[in-house]
């Protein structure tokens, strides 16, 4: 199935282009339903195509020798995954998994490719989407080299806090793939934030109960 | 419905390591697959999702603001 115009102006790579040229290009999309766990790229698969996130969550990931995750980034909907492979023509650099069942627009590469020779006020575009992924890298690098662990879990839990969009529910397995760490200093932290009264465990519900207080906990600098 | 851990079938291999950790007898196994059974006495503990060599238990968290 093509995908529909709105959902394509939406997008910021195809921001600024009209509804007749968009048209043009929905036919070149096709939808991907997927289930929850199940994995949609490896790392060093041939980047073959884009994909942009129309319902769920996708966390891109890295796994070390030993089996530790590093999650990098959890794509929501309106965004995109695997756009440096399709451009750079390298590798694809992480893998990917479906954190919910999910719903895809996919188009190839050499589709996307064409599209931005066809229509090249669309560079910018790219530049943005792009520049956009090197800065949310750059925070997790500043993160990871920086920030104590359970500054990382406090950032983590105000990002993915309700109010502020579509945000998938984590595991603390995910939250340690996201935080750098092991998934026990997860259940350490959340603890340590319980008692200091920032943070309150009500079952499957975190309630974060004095949100300055956690913003507070972010700026905590490492002292190791 | 109580909201309850959620098992990856297609990871799940059986091997009754949650069951055994399980504090609140909430897992057993049903055709070699781990099955959850609803009871308020899930605390949500989350030592099934620890101890689950597969990775194929999923305790998630809504994560909210106060207010």
């Amino acid at each position: 199935m093509a995908a529909p115009v709105e959902f394509l102006q939406a997008s910021p790579y195809f921001a600024g282009i009209s509804a007749p040229e968009i048209e043009s290009i929905a036919d070149l999309f096709y939808q991907k339903t997927i289930g929850k766990g199940e994995i949609i790229t490896f790392e060093g698969d041939s980047g073959e195509a884009l994909y942009f996130v129309v319902s769920g969550a996708v966390k891109c990931f890295k796994v070390s020798s030993e089996g530790k995750e590093q999650i990098l980034q959890i794509v929501l909907p309106g965004n995109s995954f695997n756009d440096v492979a399709v451009f750079d023509g390298g590798q694809t650099p992480t893998s990917t998994e479906a954190m919910s069942m999910i719903s895809l627009y996919v188009i190839s590469r050499q589709d996307m490719q064409r599209i931005i020779k066809d229509y090249p006020k669309l560079a910018p575009n790219v530049i943005n989407v792009l520049s956009k992924k090197i800065r949310h890298l750059l925070a997790l690098v500043e993160d990871l080299s920086f920030r104590q662990v359970i500054s990382r879990i406090s950032r983590i839990l105000l990002e993915y806090a309700d109010g502020t969009g579509p945000k998938p529910k984590l595991t603390q397995q995910e939250m340690a793939g996201l935080a750098g760490t092991a998934r026990e200093v997860v259940g350490r932290s959340l603890k340590t934030l319980q008692v200091e009264g920032l943070i309150r465990m009500e079952r499957n519900r975190l309630i974060i109960a004095n949100k300055e207080g956690l913003a507070q906990m972010v700026d905590t600098v490492d002292r190791e | 419905m109580l909201e309850m851990p959620v098992v990856d079938l297609e990871k799940c291999t059986g091997c009754g390591t949650c069951v055994a950790a399980c504090h609140c007898g909430a897992i057993i196994i049903v055709d070699g697959k781990a099955t959850i059974i609803e009871t308020k006495l899930c605390g949500w503990c989350t030592v099934c999702e620890a101890v689950c060599p597969e990775g194929a238990l999923y305790c998630e968290y809504e994560i909210i603001t106060e207010g």
